[in-house]
C-alpha cells in the first residue's frame, strides 16, 4: 500500500531491509515467545462458523463474567474481613464507608447472579445445537465441570457476608451430607470444622472462595478453551464445518474469529452490560433475587428465617429436594439432578444435532425440561407446603423423563434432511 | 429457520421486562399503594396490610424530619451503628453547627457512630431484650414494614407495657409515639375458618377504634412516620440516591458505546457472504 502526501507524491517511507524499532522488538519478543503465532494461531487463523445467533453470546460473555468477579473480588478481599464478629460489619463498612465499595459490591453480587443467567443461557443452547455430540463431549465434560466449580463458588461466597440466610443456607446446604450413609455425620462435621456452622466454617470457605475454586475455575476454562479450539464451534445447523474446506484449506463456511466475532463479541458485551448496569444500579437486590432481604440481618443461630431459600440459581434443585419426603432421597435425587447433565453426550441418539433437524418429540421434551428448569426454580423460593409441593414433584418427574426418555424419542424421532452448508443470510 | 435467534431475542426481552418491572417496584412502588390518610374513613385500618409507606429518598427535607424524628423519639433505645453524624449531615444536607445543637448528644462527636447511650444489660432488663439496631431494618424487612408496624399499635393491657402491634403481635417494644399519635383500641371478630377434622373459631382483626387523640391529627401523624420510614430507609443506604444519579449516566454511555461497536460490527460484517 502507498502512502501519498497532500502532493500526490509518495510518502517518505523508511528505507527498505532497516526495521523500525517496533518491527525490531517485535520480533525480539517473537524469537522468544510464540506471541505472533499464538495470535495467527487462535484468533487471525482460527475459522469459526459464520452462522452464529444470538445463543453464541453467552461463552464469551461468561469469560466477561469471570474476569468482572476476579477484579471486583480482588477489591473486595482488601476491604472485606473474614470472621464471625467482623464479616457483617466490613460488608456494610464497604457499602458505606469504602469510596465506590458499594458499587463493587454490587457488581460482584449482581455477577454471581449474571454469571448464572449467562451460563444457564449458554447450556441451553448446547441444549438447541447438540454441541455437546461427538465430537465434543470432552468439552461439555469440561463445561460442566466450570459449573460444578461454580456452585460451589457461589454457595461459599454467599456465606461470607455473613447474614441470616448466609449462615442458614450454609447450614441447610452443609447438613444435606449427613444423609450419606456411614460417613455423614463425621464429613459435615469436618466440612465445618465445628460441631455447629461457624467461625471456623467461614474462614475455609474464605479460603476456598478467594483462592481455591478461582484456580480451579481458571484452569478448568482453560481447558474448556483448549478443547473447543481442538473441535472448533458447533453452530446452529449442527454441520461440522471443517468437511467444506476451500482451496486456501480452509473452511467455507468459517470466517476468522477475529476479527468478524471478536467485533460481534463486542456488541454482545454492550448489551450484556447495558442490562447489568441496570440492575446495579437501580434493582441491586432484585426484589430480593439477587440479594435476599433476611441478609440485611447479621447472621443468628437462635432466629431462623421465615422462609429459608438458597438464591435463585440454586432454587431448581432445592425445589427437587424438598419434593421428596423422604430427606437421604431427596439430597440423591437432587445430586442426580445436577450429575445427569455429565451424560447427555450418550443420552442424545439423534442422527442430527440440531434442533433445527430434530423431530417434534425432541423439541417438546427440551420445551417441558425448560419450563419444569423455571418452575422448578420458581417453586424452591417458595415455602414448601401445599400445591406447591405437589406441582414441584409433577415438575421433578418431567426433569428427569427429560432425560430417561431421551434415548427413545432423539432415536425414534423422523428427522429432518441436514443441509450440506450452514444457513446463513447475509444482512 | 430463525426460531431460535427469535427465542434468544425473548429471552433479553424478558430479562430487561424483569428488570424494568423490579425498578419500578423498587423506586416508586407498587401503583395500589394508597396512602393510609384516605382509609381512616370507612373502617379504620382494615387493610393495614396493604398500606405502604410510598417515601420518597430523595425528599431531603422529610429525611430531615425523619432525622430529627429519630433523635426525639427512637435514639433512647435504638443505634444506627454504621452511620456517622457527619455522614448524616452532609447526605442530607444539615449544616455543621445546626447538627451540633439540634442532633448530637451532648459529649457526642461528629465522627462518632450514632450510639443509643442506653446499657445493652438495661435493656435486657426493662423490655427482656436489646432493642435492634435500625442502621439496615428497611432494608431487611422493608420500608412498609416498619411503616405499619409504627401505624399499628393498639392499647392491651395484658402486655406488659401496655400495647400490642398488628405487624409485630407481642411485640417488646412500647408505644412510644403514643403522646403522637394517641391511644386506640383494636376490634377483632370471630371467624370460623375450616380445619383438617372440623373448623377452628379465630379471632380476626376487624378495625381501630380511637380512645384518645394525640398531639398530632391523623394526618400529621401519618407524615411523622412517612418521613422517620424515609429517614430510615436513607440510613439502610445512605449511597442510594448517588448510586441511581450515576446509574443515568453510565447506562446512556453503555448505549451509545453499543450503538458505536454495532456500527462497527456491521461495516466488517459486510464482507461477509
Amino acid at each position: 500500500m502507498a502512502i501519498k502526501t497532500a502532493s500526490g507524491a509518495p510518502a517518505q517511507l523508511p528505507p527498505a531491509g532497516r526495521p523500525s524499532a517496533g518491527q525490531r522488538l517485535w520480533a525480539w519478543l517473537n524469537r522468544r515467545m510464540p506471541i505472533q503465532g499464538f495470535i495467527e494461531d487462535q484468533l487471525t487463523g482460527y475459522y469459526a462458523p459464520k452462522n452464529f445467533n444470538v445463543w453464541y453470546f453467552f461463552g464469551s460473555l461468561a469469560l466477561l463474567v469471570l474476569v468482572v468477579q476476579l477484579l471486583t473480588g480482588i477489591f473486595l478481599t482488601m476491604f472485606y474481613k473474614v470472621g464471625e464478629t467482623s464479616s457483617f460489619d466490613s460488608v456494610e463498612y464497604i457499602m458505606r464507608e469504602v469510596s465506590f465499595g458499594w458499587l463493587i459490591r454490587y457488581l460482584h453480587s449482581t455477577g454471581a447472579s449474571a454469571f448464572f443467567i449467562v451460563v444457564y443461557l449458554h447450556m441451553f443452547r448446547a441444549f438447541l445445537y447438540g454441541s455437546y455430540r461427538a465430537p465434543r463431549e470432552l468439552l461439555w465434560l469440561l463445561g460442566m465441570a466450570v459449573y460444578l466449580a461454580l456452585m460451589a463458588e457461589a454457595f461459599m461466597g454467599y456465606v461470607l457476608p455473613w447474614g441470616n440466610m448466609s449462615f442458614w443456607g450454609a447450614q441447610v446446604i452443609v447438613n444435606l451430607f449427613s444423609t450419606i450413609p456411614g460417613i455423614g455425620p463425621a464429613l459435615v462435621e469436618w466440612i465445618r470444622g465445628d460441631y455447629a456452622i461457624a467461625d471456623a466454617t467461614l474462614n475455609r470457605f474464605f479460603s476456598l472462595h478467594v483462592v481455591a475454586i478461582p484456580l480451579a475455575l481458571l484452569l478448568l476454562v482453560a481447558l474448556h478453551l483448549v478443547a473447543l479450539r481442538q473441535t472448533g464451534s458447533n453452530n446452529p445447523d449442527g454441520i461440522e464445518i471443517k468437511d467444506r474446506l476451500g482451496p486456501n484449506g480452509r473452511p467455507l463456511d468459517g470466517i476468522p474469529f477475529h476479527p468478524y466475532y471478536t467485533v460481534k463479541d463486542i456488541v454482545g458485551v454492550g448489551v450484556f452490560f447495558v442490562l447489568f448496569a441496570i440492575v446495579v444500579f437501580f434493582v441491586p437486590t432484585l426484589g430480593g433475587l439477587f440479594l435476599e432481604a433476611p441478609n440485611f440481618e447479621p447472621a443468628n443461630p437462635l432466629s431462623t428465617p421465615e422462609h429459608i431459600a438458597p438464591v435463585w440459581y440454586f432454587t431448581p434443585y432445592y425445589a427437587i429436594l424438598r419434593a421428596v419426603p423422604d430427606q437421604r432421597l431427596g439430597a440423591l435425587l437432587m445430586l442426580i439432578a445436577v450429575m445427569v447433565f455429565l451424560f447427555v453426550p450418550w443420552l442424545d441418539r439423534s442422527p442430527v444435532k440440531s434442533m433445527r433437524y430434530k423431530g417434534y418429540w425432541s423439541r417438546l421434551w427440551l420445551t417441558l425440561f425448560a419450563i419444569s428448569f423455571i418452575a422448578l426454580g420458581y417453586l424452591g423460593l417458595q415455602p414448601a407446603e401445599g400445591l406447591y409441593v405437589v406441582l414441584a414433584r409433577i415438575f421433578a418427574v418431567i426433569y428427569f423423563l427429560f432425560f430417561i426418555l431421551m434415548p427413545f424419542y432423539t432415536r425414534f424421532e423422523s428427522v429432518r434432511p441436514v443441509p450440506e452448508r450452514v444457513t446463513y443470510h447475509a444482512h | 429457520m430463525r426460531t431460535e435467534r427469535h427465542a434468544g431475542r425473548i429471552a433479553l426481552l424478558a430479562l430487561a421486562a424483569l428488570a424494568a418491572a423490579a425498578l419500578r417496584a423498587e423506586t416508586s412502588g407498587p401503583a395500589t399503594g394508597r396512602t393510609a390518610g384516605e382509609e381512616e374513613k370507612p373502617k379504620a385500618g382494615g387493610d393495614w396490610q396493604h398500606w405502604h409507606a410510598n417515601n420518597d429518598v430523595t425528599d431531603l427535607p422529610s429525611a430531615q424530619r425523619g432525622a430529627r424524628n429519630f433523635v426525639s423519639y427512637c435514639l433512647g433505645c435504638h443505634s444506627l451503628k454504621y452511620e456517622r453524624w457527619s455522614r448524616l449531615g452532609t447526605d442530607l444536607g444539615i449544616p455543621a453547627d445546626l447538627l451540633q445543637k439540634d442532633l448530637l448528644p451532648p459529649g457526642d462527636k461528629p465522627l462518632q457512630y450514632i450510639q443509643t447511650s442506653m446499657p445493652p444489660a438495661d435493656a435486657e432488663a426493662w423490655f427482656g431484650k436489646v432493642p435492634p439496631d435500625l442502621s439496615l431494618m428497611a432494608r431487611a424487612r422493608g420500608r412498609d414494614y416498619i411503616y405499619q408496624f409504627l401505624k399499628t399499635f393498639y392499647v392491651d393491657p395484658t402486655r406488659q407495657t401496655g400495647a400490642n402491634n398488628l405487624r409485630l403481635p407481642t411485640t417488646a417494644m412500647p408505644h412510644v409515639l403514643s403522646e403522637l399519635e394517641g391511644l386506640k383500641r383494636a376490634v377483632f371478630r370471630e371467624e370460623t375458618r375450616a380445619a383438617e377434622g372440623g373448623s377452628s373459631r379465630e379471632l380476626v382483626f376487624d378495625h381501630f377504634e380511637t380512645l384518645a387523640p394525640g398531639r398530632l391529627s391523623p394526618v400529621e401523624y401519618d407524615r411523622f412516620v412517612r418521613d422517620t420510614v424515609n429517614f430510615l430507609d436513607y440510613v439502610s443506604e445512605p449511597t442510594q440516591t448517588a448510586r441511581r444519579a450515576l446509574g443515568v449516566w453510565v447506562v446512556l454511555f453503555l448505549l451509545v458505546f453499543t450503538w458505536l461497536a454495532w456500527l462497527v460490527k456491521r461495516e466488517y460484517w459486510k464482507d461477509v457472504h
